[in-house]
């Protein structure tokens, strides 16, 4: 009996595939692909957080996915695993090494130990390595001719937010925090700081940034990975908790937590990273809620460098390195979305990025001495 | 929880191996449904049927070739170096898991499910490190003092679960889970001071290990596979030693079987849970000692990796024999192995490896689910417990 009745619904469970497919099946075949791609490989390598982190690496991601589409070079990609070693990001490099790739991106700063030995071992395959200089093991500074560092002085953007966040603010209190206190992270934090004193020197005020106080950024608030949204979440109610209403974390996709903190308490609002957060699913659920976004622009710099490797004209070493800042369009700040900005400050930020543009403003970073 | 204990330790190898096989084809039904080349050609399955198939057969095979080039021997390499590396990456890999592997199995057949591998491993790195970095001596002396500094360092943290259960009856799982965030945060609190921390970098990152103090690369520089396989293939014959021969090994066993039989029988119970633990974590530590004086060659906050909790699942499938936990531990470095090539060469996602180990631990975790799948029939020891 029991055999039956199994077979019936094995037959009954055929059948509805059957007439799925069927029905599912009937488009019509779309025509064989007739362009010649270019005989040029560029790959990608993550750090932890993966191509879809909707932050760091995803930007840089879509750098190499515009160069599949405008140049028609051949990709290849590793995403390192969560809770990465360094034997992760090396045998990731090397697997692209055996892929045959002319340009390998390694995304972010803990791959710059790997990236710097592959290279030393492949002085025929050009790096390019996202928010980090190569450097020995004694941390003194190297330079590679197969490799191109490629940075940010996002100081500069995150001054402007930190100028938009003091003003915005209702309670006098804003917040940050990093995952890991990296120099690519504090300058972020460093920046935004910056901005909110150049608001308070300029109005009179005393807007209290909490998180990165005093000037030791090691002992600035972190949660200490990438990964962990939940300490996020956590650090930022706390933030709410003494008073703050705008966050900006400095974390990837940790930051999500902040987002959906902001979901509980009315009048708060979160500040964006390396993306215009605005515009990407993973944060649709906040997206009212996002004051604005410090952008690394990631993509062009990435699309640039594997242009110039297509072209045969790729430079590599310190000299020669990309700094992504304001006046280059490197890093910027996103357009007003949802949240209204307070009357005239627009205007305000506008002429203060003419005048970082121009000098008359030095925002202090690794970058300018 | 003692049937359970008994039925995930015990059990049999067959079980083990459909178990992986049944992981492996459930891993490629995934494959194939998260492959875009099938998605779009299932559109117009009736129209041109011959692309559905031949992009369902690429997208499996070329996926499971990719993992076997990446895992095992590399055919499409153009050099012998290339060739053979992919078996060397394997083994690699497997060390460290494979020695957390065979300190969790001292645990699971002493009856206690050690779940701090992890903490364990970092303690090992820690202390093997510590030594690596800052004492000088010659090579004979250095090497050997590192090493027994990462097992001392992992031994004594397991211990120290084995003294809490034996003295305050503390829950082993609570404790080994809760001493993983101890020792985490102790390496990142360390690495942030100039105990651990280079000097001149602002990054939680150590000085490198000296030179002395490192393995054996044994297949020269362009392989990373190094001594600790030696050590961990004597891991292996002294877990098999310890467990099958000696008389301690009867007293750990007689604990698992049956704590207050063992009692009875003159057995003391709280010397042989510190001990059991103690054992447990300095294989561990031997990981840690793998680790920094091997692979990694500094100290960083993912030293430990996932290989603490893969540990857990190699210590299982291995049904905590040393030599299953061998095969277990060389079966998950290969996958970890063969991961990276597979997302390279055939842009599968890494996530796909992971689904696979964890399916594992549900196939195991069920035995009679494999048993309905593969049409076995219960044999008469297992029906006789």
């Amino acid at each position: 009996m029991k055999t039956v009745s199994r077979t019936t619904a094995l037959k009954g469970l055929a059948l509805a595939a059957v007439a799925s497919l069927a029905l599912a099946g009937c488009a019509a075949a779309p025509a064989a692909p007739t362009a010649t791609p270019v005989d040029y490989k560029a790959c990608m390598v993550s750090d932890a957080g993966g191509f879809n982190d909707a932050s760091f690496n995803q930007e840089a991601y879509a750098g190499l996915q515009q160069a599949v589409a405008e140049l028609g070079v051949q990709e290849a990609k590793v995403e390192s695993p969560e809770a990465a070693t360094q034997t992760d990001y090396v045998s990731g490099i090397d697997s692209m090494i055996a892929e045959g790739c002319n340009l390998i991106v390694t995304v972010g700063f803990n791959l710059a130990t790997a990236t710097r030995d592959a290279a030393k071992a492949n002085p025929d395959v050009n790096f390019a390595l996202i928010d980090s200089a190569l450097s020995n093991d004694d941390y003194s500074p190297l330079s590679l001719p197969n490799v191109k560092p490629i940075q940010y002085d996002t100081a500069e953007a995150a001054y402007l937010a930190g100028y938009l966040a003091a003003a915005t603010s209702k309670t006098g209190k804003v917040a940050t925090y990093g995952g890991m206190l990296f120099p690519s992270v504090t300058i972020f934090m460093d920046g935004f700081k910056q901005g909110v004193e150049a608001y308070n020197t300029a109005k009179g005020k005393k807007v209290v940034v909490l998180g990165a106080t005093g000037t030791d950024s090691s002992k600035w608030a972190a949660t200490g990975d990438f990964n962990d949204q939940a300490k996020g979440k956590t650090l930022t109610e706390g933030f709410f908790a003494q008073g703050a209403d705008i966050v900006l974390p400095v974390a990837g996709p940790v930051g999500v937590g902040t987002g959906q903190a902001t979901l509980d308490k009315k009048g708060t609002y979160v500040i964006g990273v390396d993306s215009d957060w605005f515009g990407l699913a993973t944060h649709a659920a906040y997206k009212a809620n996002i004051l604005t976004s410090i952008e690394k622009k990631m993509a062009k710099a990435v699309l640039d460098v594997i242009k110039s490797g297509v072209e045969g004209s790729f430079t590599g070493g310190d000299e020669n390195q990309y700094v992504g800042n304001l006046s280059n369009e490197g890093v910027q700040i996103s357009a007003q979305h949802d949240v209204a900005y307070p009357a005239g400050v627009q205007a305000e930020l506008d002429a203060l990025k003419a005048d970082i543009i121009s000098g008359k403003i030095v925002v202090a970073s690794g970058y300018k001495k | 929880m003692k049937r359970v204990m008994k039925e995930l330790t015990g059990g049999n190898a067959i079980l083990s191996v459909l178990a992986v096989v049944a992981s492996f084809i459930v891993g490629g039904i995934l494959i194939a449904v998260s492959s875009e080349s099938v998605q779009t050609t299932i559109g117009y399955v009736t129209a041109r049927p011959s692309d559905f198939f031949t992009a369902l057969w690429n997208s499996v095979f070329g996926a499971y070739d990719a993992m076997f080039r990446g895992a095992i021997f590399n055919y499409k390499a153009t050099s012998f170096v290339q060739m053979i590396k992919p078996i060397t990456e394997t083994l690699a890999y497997a060390t460290p898991i494979t020695m957390a592997g065979l300190g969790l199995a001292v645990a699971f057949r002493s009856g206690l499910f050690n779940i701090g591998a992890t903490g364990q491993i970092i303690f090992g790195a820690m202390f093997a490190g510590w030594v690596g970095i800052f004492v000088d001596l010659p090579f004979y002396l250095h090497f050997p003092l590192a090493v027994l500094a990462g097992i001392i360092g992992g031994g004594l943290f397991g211990a120290l679960v084995g003294l809490l259960k034996a003295t305050t009856g503390a829950n082993e799982v609570i404790v080994t889970i809760m001493l993983n965030y101890i020792a985490g945060m102790l390496l990142s609190f360390l690495l942030k001071t100039p105990i651990l921390q280079a000097p001149g970098s602002i990054n939680p990152v150590s000085p490198p290990v000296r030179d002395t103090s490192k393995y054996w690369f044994f297949l020269g520089d362009q392989f990373r596979v190094h001594g600790g396989l030696i050590a961990m293939l004597l891991a292996v014959v002294f877990t098999w030693w310890l467990l099958n021969r000696s008389t301690l090994g009867f007293r750990f066993r007689a604990l698992g079987h049956n704590p207050s039989a063992a009692k009875v029988a003159g057995i003391n119970i709280g010397l042989t849970y510190v001990l059991v633990m103690g054992i447990s974590g300095a294989l561990s530590g031997l990981a840690g000692t793998s680790q920094v004086l091997g692979s990694e060659k500094f100290l960083t906050l993912g030293v430990a990796a996932s290989f603490g909790f893969d540990a857990i699942t190699v210590a299982l499938l291995g049904r905590s024999n040393p030599w299953g936990v061998l095969v277990a531990g060389l079966l998950f470095g290969g996958l970890r192995a063969g991961a990276v090539t597979m997302q390279a060469n055939q842009g599968v996602p890494i996530d796909i490896v992971l689904v696979v180990q964890s399916l594992i631990v549900l196939f195991i975790a069920a035995p009679p689910l494999v048993r309905a799948m593969f049409r076995i029939k219960e044999s008469k020891k297992e029906v006789a417990k």
